[in-house]
This record gives structure tokens, sequence and C-alpha cells, in this order.
């Protein structure tokens, strides 16, 4: 077990890239604590059921049941022959001093670091629709936990749309898992997914699986769509108004609606310890800096989705690369990165190739009106925005301090990337120039007790 | 309505089935649901908006969105899509009025 003088370790997240990273150090003989938000490691893609739920891995995760099974093995095994301390249903709230505030269900505990890994992965990036605060609306994401995690569809009649492998995907397992669903809604256009293939050639295997998956939707499926209304009565959603790429209107009658645009990184974490970010305009949004290995600086390095949006395959890749950089930094012996690498600079190319393909409508976010809501947290509508923007100028906190935008419970993790291309806009900028969010801790919300009985 | 509820069950239908309250009405649901599967199993929400006219049903239901908190009868607020139900909690969809 670990000793006083040896460093310590902290890695936060037990999805694809902690996994990896943990195994790697414990190799190393080194004793890291993993905290992780979930019940059970696996992250999202690979989220485990509760105990007591018998799908196998091959009805859960499909053609990635073997790596699913391979990363809760490894995991599971370093738990039982206690290589490492697993903190689980566990969130770190704040950063300072290389000291954690991590919350769990026993209360607040400070955990101190020599050196930290952050695979924080991603959620969903979601733009606002007219009607999205209404019940029964959820992202993509969440439509698939349900299905994965409790075995349950959201919804008797179901509409997808955004744009994204999620789409297609959660999608083809919800009508293999007997669900109904009505229409898939993709707002790129066949041009502009055929813009992507080059780089989506880096993967053929993977692009021709999402295209067999595709094909699973059969006549649900609609490229190249406009989103235009989702209809609510007072107990939550009725029906998706949408135009098809030949401009005909549709009204399709559902009680749920999964949205996304493939992935936000989650960055929260990044940013109270004092990661520089920068803007990248090919994934809309901002992204905290780290090298190839993932170094961040101050002993802080970063892995999978939540800096790089690779997949569950890069996170994995990222997870060994950000632990060999640390052993490296501590002087100790490293594993080869090379293979690793080259490796994740192929995935790179792929993960282009799909930004290309399905790009974030920004659009689609510009021409919002007025009276559209974009934080759902609080309700802040459009509106409330550009005039923000009127009154203060383009800078993101200012328009956030002044509309409140971004500073409901979610802490802006929905509605950010919207209200920066309002605000672009609005100020005739490009988002890089509005700037983000600050992070502040703490970064879920967190009951005052606490912090009271902990002082 | 408690027949109406909003979420279907596809698969792992063979679980021992749990008892709880809701706004002071008894409801079934089963062994591993979260209490947002519990609650939408029979219910179309999990809580009003503060700030508008809709109910809410949850969106992310991965922690990070926080629209899916609901109360226990003494008082704490809890997260509907992480915390699993047990047998004889005690929920509501609104805070206690005593409670700050």
């Amino acid at each position: 077990m670990s000793d006083a003088s040896s460093p310590k370790i902290v890695i936060v997240g037990a999805g694809p890239a902690g996994i990896r990273a943990a195994a790697v150090l414990v190799e190393a003989g080194l004793h890291p604590m993993v905290i992780d938000e979930g019940n059970r490691a696996g992250g999202q893609i690979y989220r485990r059921p509760p105990d007591g739920f018998t799908r196998t891995p091959e009805q859960l995760y499909g053609s990635e049941a073997a790596k699913a099974r391979a990363l809760h093995a490894l995991f599971d095994r370093l738990v039982k022959d206690e290589r490492l301390t697993h903190c689980a249903a566990s969130s770190v709230i704040a950063a300072r001093d290389g000291r954690l505030h991590v919350l769990g269900q026993g209360g607040m505990q400070l955990v101190s670091y020599d050196r930290l890994i952050l695979a924080t992965g991603a959620s969903d990036r979601v733009a606002p629709v007219p009607g999205w605060q209404s019940a029964g609306v959820y992202s993509l994401g969440a439509a698939q936990i349900a299905l994965k995690a409790q075995g349950v569809a959201l919804g008797r009649r179901i509409v997808l749309m955004g744009s994204g492998p999620l789409l297609t995907l959660v999608g083809a397992q919800l009508v293999k898992a007997g669900a109904d669903v009505a229409a898939v809604l993709d707002t790129s256009s066949w041009r502009q997914q055929m813009r992507g293939l080059l780089g989506l050639a880096a993967r053929p295997l993977v692009a021709l699986r999402g295209l067999a998956l595709r094909a699973r939707l059969g006549g649900r499926y609609h490229a190249g769509v406009t989103l235009e209304q989702i209809e609510a009565d007072e107990q939550g959603v009725i029906a998706m108004r949408w135009r098809d790429a030949g401009g005909r209107e549709h009204v399709t009658r559902c009680d749920m609606i999964g949205m996304g645009w493939h992935l936000r990184a989650e960055t929260h974490l990044a940013d109270v310890v004092g990661c520089a970010f920068a803007y990248d305009a090919q994934w809309r949004q901002w992204l905290p800096k780290a090298d190839a290995m993932g170094r961040a600086g101050n002993g802080v390095y970063l892995a999978g989705d939540g800096v790089r949006l690779l997949g569950a395959d890069g996170a994995e890749i990222a997870g060994r690369l950000a632990a060999a950089a640390c052993l490296a930094d501590l002087g100790q012996p490293a594993p080869s990165a090379s293979t690793d690498l080259s490796e994740l600079a192929r995935l790179e190319r792929f993960a282009r190739g799909l930004a290309r393909a399905f790009p974030w409508p920004e659009a689609m976010a510009r021409v919002l009106p007025d009276d559209a809501i974009v934080c759902r947290c609080e309700n802040v509508t459009a509106g409330d925005i550009r005039h923000g923007v009127a009154f203060g100028g383009c800078e993101a906190n200012r328009v956030k301090s002044l509309s409140r935008v971004g500073m409901g419970r979610c802490q802006g993790r929905y509605c950010q990337l919207a209200a920066v291309e309002l605000v672009a806009a609005q100020a005739g900028c490009t988002p890089g120039a509005v700037g983000r969010f600050r992070g502040q801790a703490p970064v879920r919300p967190a009951p005052i007790g606490a912090f009271l009985r902990n002082g | 309505m408690i027949s109406a509820g909003r979420i279907v069950r596809l698969a792992e239908r063979d679980r021992v089935e749990v008892h709880f309250v809701l706004d002071g009405e008894m409801r079934s649901a089963l062994a591993g649901d979260t209490l947002l599967t519990a609650m939408l199993a029979s219910g179309r929400a999990l809580r009003k908006s503060e700030f508008g006219p809709e109910p809410r049903a949850g969106f992310c239901l991965m922690g990070a969105c926080q629209d899916c908190w609901v109360w226990q009868e003494e008082g704490p607020r809890l997260r509907a899509c992480t915390t699993p139900i047990a047998e004889g909690m005690r929920l509501r969809t609104t805070p206690p009025e005593s409670w700050p």
C-alpha cells in the first residue's frame, strides 16, 4: 500500500480515461485514489446498471461489449486487491492549495494531492429549441442512460433530434429495445455529412458501423431538417414541429424528445484548478490546454473527453498517457508512449471528421426568437441575453451578470454555448472574442450543511 | 394520474417491488430504480419550475443539469436521477414549507 513517502495521486472520474490512468499507476507500484460520481465505476458510455439487473454487456453495449467488460473487470480487480482507493458516489466540488473538497454521502472531506489527473468526461452539447423547457424533453445521453442503466424508455412515443454519432446510436438502440421511435431528425444535411468523409475514413469500420445503425432507423431518419418548435400542454411535450430538407412542415406527435449535438467537454474542475483555456473553432467550445500527453501544468493532467473529444477509445489511450506523463514527471520509469500517441493522432483525424460532418447548429442558436428560453434552470430568454449585450457589451461574464444566463443550478453547462452564439451574433464578433463563463466553486450545488458541519 | 406514467419499462422487469410515499400517496416501484424512474413510472413530472409555469421531469440523467431535484418529507433535497429508491421512502415534489 501507500506510505508517507509515496506521492499522492488523485484521479477524478472512473470512466475509460480514469480507469486506464489508475491501472498504469498501480502497475508502477503507486496507490492512487479514484473519486467518481457514479455508484459503480464505468463512466457514462460504459455505465453499469445497479446490482440485480440481468442484461449482459453484449445486450447493453453492443459492439463495444468486450471493451466494457475489460474495463469493468480491471477496475473491480484493482479495488478488490486494494491497489487503489475508490471514492464512489462522490463529487469534487472545489479545489484549492493542493486540496480537493469532496462531497460524498458521508458529508464533505478534504483530500490532498501531489498530482491530479482530471478525467471528467463530457455531457451532451445541447442547443435550445423553443419549448425545450417542457417536461419530457431530455438529452440524447439521458435517453441512453435510461435504457442502459434502468431498462426504460423515457416516453411512449419518441422523437430524437440534433446531430452526431449519438443521435443514430440512441435511435437504433431504442428501436432494438422495442421503443416507439417516431422520428430521428438530423440538422446536418447529407451534403454536410459528406464533407466529413475524409476524416471519417481514418476509422472505416466505425464509420461503416454507424451507417449500418443508420440503416436500422429506415424511414424514421431525416437529414437536413429545421427544428421549429416543441409543442407542449400543461403536462409536457405533445409534438415536435419541424421542416424537412425540402422545406415542408411536419408535426410529429410525441411525448418525449431526446436532443443533442455531439459532446461538450466537462471542464469546470480544470477551470477551478487554474488550467488555461483556448477556443476551439472546430468544436465550437472552449477547451482546457494540455500537451499531447495531457500535462496541463502545476501537477495537473487532463485525459479523455474533458480535454479532447475523441470518444471512449481515445479516452482509454489518453488515460494511459496522462498516467505515463505523471510517472515521468515524478522521475519514475514510465511506459512508452509512442504507439499510443500515433493512435491518438488517428482518432483525432476521425473526430475532426465527425465535427465537420455533424456540426453544432450555430445558425439555429443565433436566430432564436426573443421569447425562447436559453437557460432551462432559470428560464432566461434569448431576449434577456440580447438585452444584456445592448446594455453591457459582448463579454461573456458581463452578459452573465446582467441576464443571469449561466448562473443557474447547472452553472452554464447546458446554456453557455448557445448563449455565446447569441452574444456573438448580437455584438457582431466571433464566439472566441465573447469569451467563456468562468467556472466557479462549488462546481456542483452543495447543501450549506456540508460546509457548516465541517467548518 | 397514477396509471399514466411517463416512462415505459422495456427490460429488467423481474425485480422486487418496493413501496414509497409521494406527496402523501402510496406508490410502488422496482428495487434498483432511481427516484426518477420510480416517480415517472406512475407520474408525469418530478417538480414544478420555480421560474415558469411548466412542470419538470429531469433532463440529463447524469447529475449535471440539476433539473430533477425532489425533496424528502423531513426536508433534505435529493437528485432524483442519481439516488436509488428504497422501501418506505417518503418524497415530495415541492420543498417542505418549513425548510429554509
